[in-house]
């Protein structure tokens, strides 16, 4: 670990510690790669070489310093380069969401005025080409993968490994220049722009500099201990600025391998093979695995079933004292032992977590029932609380200090403070430099001291030092009884059920709160399957008698349960509806990293919404739904508005 | 009609080769009933070309003329330039012609990498019992095949399903698995038997964009035999049209639409035979 961490000085820049981990780690595997079948690897002095001839190449297309290069597609290796290439050529790398339309493509581009773009297949190239009309700075289009684009008008377009061959060939015409370029970045260098996902409004360029990407790297490596033979799997959207810590950050500062999956579709597969030691993933997924393990397990045989259920009694009784390294009796460590060996170790195996000594999950709050699996398991599954302004870091868990509801301390180097309101500031190393065009937003954000709002209402727990978060500082309102409503409280609780996928409650300034519900098609759909209930849709499901009753009884449940807060029992939910659609992002009611978009909701389902206060018990609706190719399409529906039981508070309680 | 000596270049500009295959006079019986009756036409390299027809005008029976499996009573089959005799399926295959078939036909119990594996067999020259010890030469072999079918694979996009059996695919993906495993074959002659039967707009897409692809990535020579209409002339380079076993048209999708023969078997006059 000490020959990890050496020689911090001098390490400014990413294309520096390129050059340092071709000296020190050379021979070791820097990327890897699943394609045709077989897991193809680049050591780090491989990686640098197709780097440096795509950046030379780069400067034979005429590249220039400060130039932004946006980069579009999936997680693969040569798209990591391109990012590393604009870096050696003092350009500054953009990534973007790969399923973005066209339109939203069209905003972040033509806002950073890209004058380069790398894309990773035809369907980007399209929509590049769709929109370059509106892009006045767009002069040149690289694409890695050839397949159907060999018809298309090549003045504009050159591919990937063209580049690399035109900058090996004219290495000594552009070296010196290159060579130039990388001196003369420092610490303050901008290292990369990112695009925030755009909760409310457009979305926002984050401009990092070498500084927050180098040190947010060196620290967090420390906290957790991360080792050059560490390996992380890259799948999640390299727009996104936890995969460029982790995956570009991380990765080059431990000198750790980069594994790429074939395709979105075997990501499962892959995992499994490469089984990586660091992992992160957001609550969703690891929802998604436990729910399939569930199912799978209801279809086992009676034998495999009980062995299952005994073993995993033993582990939640024992699992995370373990893990912690708490006193466990030797009964209980033989059991839990045997358990490993026949339940624990083989179902690690098949999802892929054998070999994780460090995983985290972020962005969502995360079940106690889903979390405490994983850790039962014995899997060092962690919370960490973070944003892209802070270069992903703010909290995190240290090992041995875990639990599901709260993020955990400092991270190394940050300070934290809390508002009057309840707002969280922060204040570290990590902290961005501005946003791109954009100075006011960038002073409301950012004080001159260099705190920042997160914008999320939370408090320290004193007991634990651990940061607690409740909501989003402006979601946090009061009802018409000047009770407190923190609507992401609730929706957490009801998400919590596996039948639950989506929730969104209502009732900022209303007298009571309501809620509309989508429900989990993958285990609604299994229990329909079960229980012989036959169904032709979504929506359909949806309005099944029986699926309601279940939701009502879940509501129900959680209503118990909020009204034990004493400052937030007026949140329970009085009614509630279950949509007839998914909420989905390419209806712009979910971010693209699926989170919930409150004020664009509540302006397109305002009927429903006014169904629920004016006391009406069914209402028809229309939905406009765009699917995945962009064309338009309507749903109507007539839907069941139910009322659920509520809690009555005592009078003692509200008095307070 | 076409210029029919060396070759043509198509609307995209791309180039067409040599006659591949010609059909001459060809007539089909089965005992008393002619399913083709005096059918000309050619195959060049390069081209996609389709046949279509209204049902039971006999395009199946002209693909299996094609690939060997019916012997016409008259008239004669070349290929690549020389007269072809009656042969074996196999035999077939050797000459580099690969198929798929209306109805599916894989191996249901195999995964999915093992049915491309197929397609690959004619490539294979090591025995069976060099392939049962799996040394030397029958390793190296293997390999390679491999290489190409998990070119295939990726081309085809189906690398999530590589080691799933082929029973458990719904029906869209196993026309694509049948589609990897002519391909596979490297085949100089590509048939593919309605290929978009039965499936929905969205895979009728797909597919089509992987025929097209295959031709333009590939080169690969295919003949198509297609219900859908619109879909045969956004794809194919030239279209034979039969009827009741007579060639009643035959040029470019434009020449075809706009021929009265074409447009009154299809929306239904009467014969007068």
């Amino acid at each position: 670990m000490s020959k990890t961490l050496d020689g911090a000085g001098g390490l400014t820049s990413i294309p520096a510690l390129l050059h340092r981990n071709v000296a020190q780690f050379g021979s070791a595997p820097a990327y890897r790669e699943k394609e045709f079948g077989i897991w193809q690897s680049w050591t780090w002095s491989q990686t640098f070489d197709e780097i440096e001839a795509l950046a030379l190449g780069l400067l034979d297309l005429g590249v220039a310093e400060g130039d932004f290069i946006a980069v579009i597609g999936r997680n693969r290796p040569y798209l990591y380069w391109s990012m590393m290439a604009a870096q050696m050529v003092g350009a500054v790398p953009v990534p973007l969401y790969q399923d973005a339309s066209a339109d939203e493509m069209a905003y972040t581009m033509s806002h950073c005025g890209a004058r380069f773009v790398i894309a990773g297949d035809q369907e980007q190239v399209d929509k590049v080409m769709e929109i370059q009309d509106q892009l006045t700075e767009f002069e040149a289009m690289i694409y890695l993968d050839p397949r159907g684009l060999r018809k298309y008008d090549h003045t504009n377009l050159t591919q990937y490994s063209a580049v690399q061959e035109a900058g090996r060939a004219k290495r000594s015409t552009h070296e010196p220049e290159m060579k130039a370029r990388i001196a003369k970045q420092d610490y303050d260098s901008t290292c990369v722009m990112l695009y925030t996902s755009g909760t409310t409004g457009k979305p926002k360029g984050v401009v990092l500099s070498n500084r927050n990407v180098i040190e947010t790297a060196k620290s967090s490596s420390m906290f957790d201990g991360l080792r050059q033979t560490d390996d992380i799997l890259a799948y999640l959207p390299m727009a996104w600025v936890g995969d460029f810590i982790f995956s570009v950050g991380q990765a080059l500062w431990c000198g750790f391998c980069t594994n790429c999956p074939e395709s979105a579709e075997t990501m499962h597969t892959d995992l499994r093979e490469i089984g990586p030691t660091y992992y992160f993933a957001p609550p969703r997924v690891f929802e998604n695995q436990l729910t399939n393990v569930m199912i799978r397990m209801e279809d086992a045989s009676p034998m495999k079933k009980w062995l299952f259920d005994y073993f995993m009694g033993v582990a939640r009784k024992v699992g995370p004292s373990i893990l912690d390294g708490n006193p466990v009796s030797l009964i209980d460590r033989i059991k839990y032992n045997l358990g490993e060996l026949v339940i624990y170790g083989p179902l690690k195996n098949t999802l892929g977590f054998s070999r994780v000594r460090v995983g985290y999950t972020a962005g969502e709050a995360i079940g106690p029932e889903i979390f405490d699996f994983y850790r039962s398991l014995g899997i060092n599954l962690k919370q960490l609380y973070g944003q892209t302004e802070a270069t992903v870091f703010i909290t995190a868990q240290p090992d041995g200090e875990v639990r599901s509801d709260t993020v955990g301390v400092t991270c190394p180097g940050v300070e934290l403070k809390i508002a009057e309101n309840g707002e969280v500031f922060y204040r570290s190393p990590g902290v961005f430099v501005e946003y791109y065009k954009n100075p006011e937003s960038t002073a409301d954000t950012k004080d001159a001291d260099g705190w920042v709002a997160t914008g999320d209402a939370g408090f320290i727990e004193e007991s634990s030092g651990h940061l607690r978060i409740i909501d989003r500082a402006k979601d946090v309102g009061q009802t018409a009884n000047g009770q407190m409503f923190a609507p992401k409280y609730v929706e957490n609780k009801l998400k919590f059920f596996p039948n639950i996928l989506e929730t969104v409650v209502f009732g900022n300034g209303k007298p009571y709160c309501t809620a509309f519900v989508n429900i989990d098609l993958t285990a609604v759909g299994n229990w329909a399957e079960r229980n012989n209930i036959a169904y032709a849709s979504y929506q359909e499901l949806a309005g099944h008698p029986e699926v309601l009753a279940t939701i009502q009884s879940h509501v129900e449940e959680v209503n118990t349960s909020v009204a034990q807060d004493r400052m937030l029992s007026d949140c329970q939910i009085h009614r509630f509806v279950v949509l007839h659609k998914q909420l989905d992002a390419d209806d712009g009611e979910l971010t693209r990293t699926l989170k919930v978009r409150r004020r664009i909701i509540e302006e397109k389902f305002s009927d429903i919404i006014n169904a629920m206060y004016d006391g009406s018990d069914t209402i028809s609706t229309t939905t406009e739904v765009t699917y995945e190719d962009g064309r338009k399409g309507a749903i109507s529906a007539t839907l069941d508005i139910r009322n659920a039981t509520v809690q009555a508070v005592t009078a003692q309680m509200a008095a307070e | 009609m076409l210029d029919q000596s060396e070759g043509y270049m198509t609307a995209d500009g791309r180039q067409i080769g040599p006659v591949v295959m010609e059909m001459k006079n060809i007539t089909l019986r089965f005992g008393g009933v002619e399913a083709i009756k005096d059918i000309s036409f050619d195959i060049r390299e390069g081209e996609v070309r389709a046949i279509i027809g209204p049902n039971g005008a006999g395009k199946s029976s002209m693909l299996n003329v094609i690939s060997g499996f019916y012997v016409p009573q008259d008239g004669q089959v070349l290929y690549k330039g020389a007269l072809r005799p009656p042969m074996r399926p196999y035999q077939v295959a050797q000459q580099g012609i690969a198929r798929t078939f209306q109805n599916i036909a894989l191996f249901e119990g195999m995964s999915v990498l093992d049915n491309v594996m197929t397609g690959r067999l004619t490539h294979m020259k090591t025995g069976m019992f060099a392939q049962a010890l799996w040394k030397g030469r029958a390793e190296k072999e293997e390999t390679e095949n491999r290489e190409v079918a998990e070119k295939i694979i990726d081309f085809l996009e189906i690398q999530a399903i590589r080691k799933t059996p082929v029973a458990r695919l719904p029906y869209g993906l196993k026309k694509r698995v049948e589609l990897a495993r002519a391909l596979a074959a490297e085949p100089s002659l590509l048939l593919l038997d309605e290929p978009m039967a039965g499936m929905n707009v969205e895979e009728k897409e797909d597919m089509s964009r992987f025929i097209l692809s295959m031709n333009d990535e590939f080169g690969t020579t295919i003949a198509l035999i297609e219900h859908d209409m619109g879909v045969v002339m956004d794809l194919s380079d030239r279209v034979v049209v039969m009827d009741y076993g007579k060639k009643i048209g035959d040029g470019t999708p434009d020449e075809v639409r706009n021929n009265q023969a074409v447009i009154d078997a299809y929306l239904g006059v009467a014969h007068d035979e």
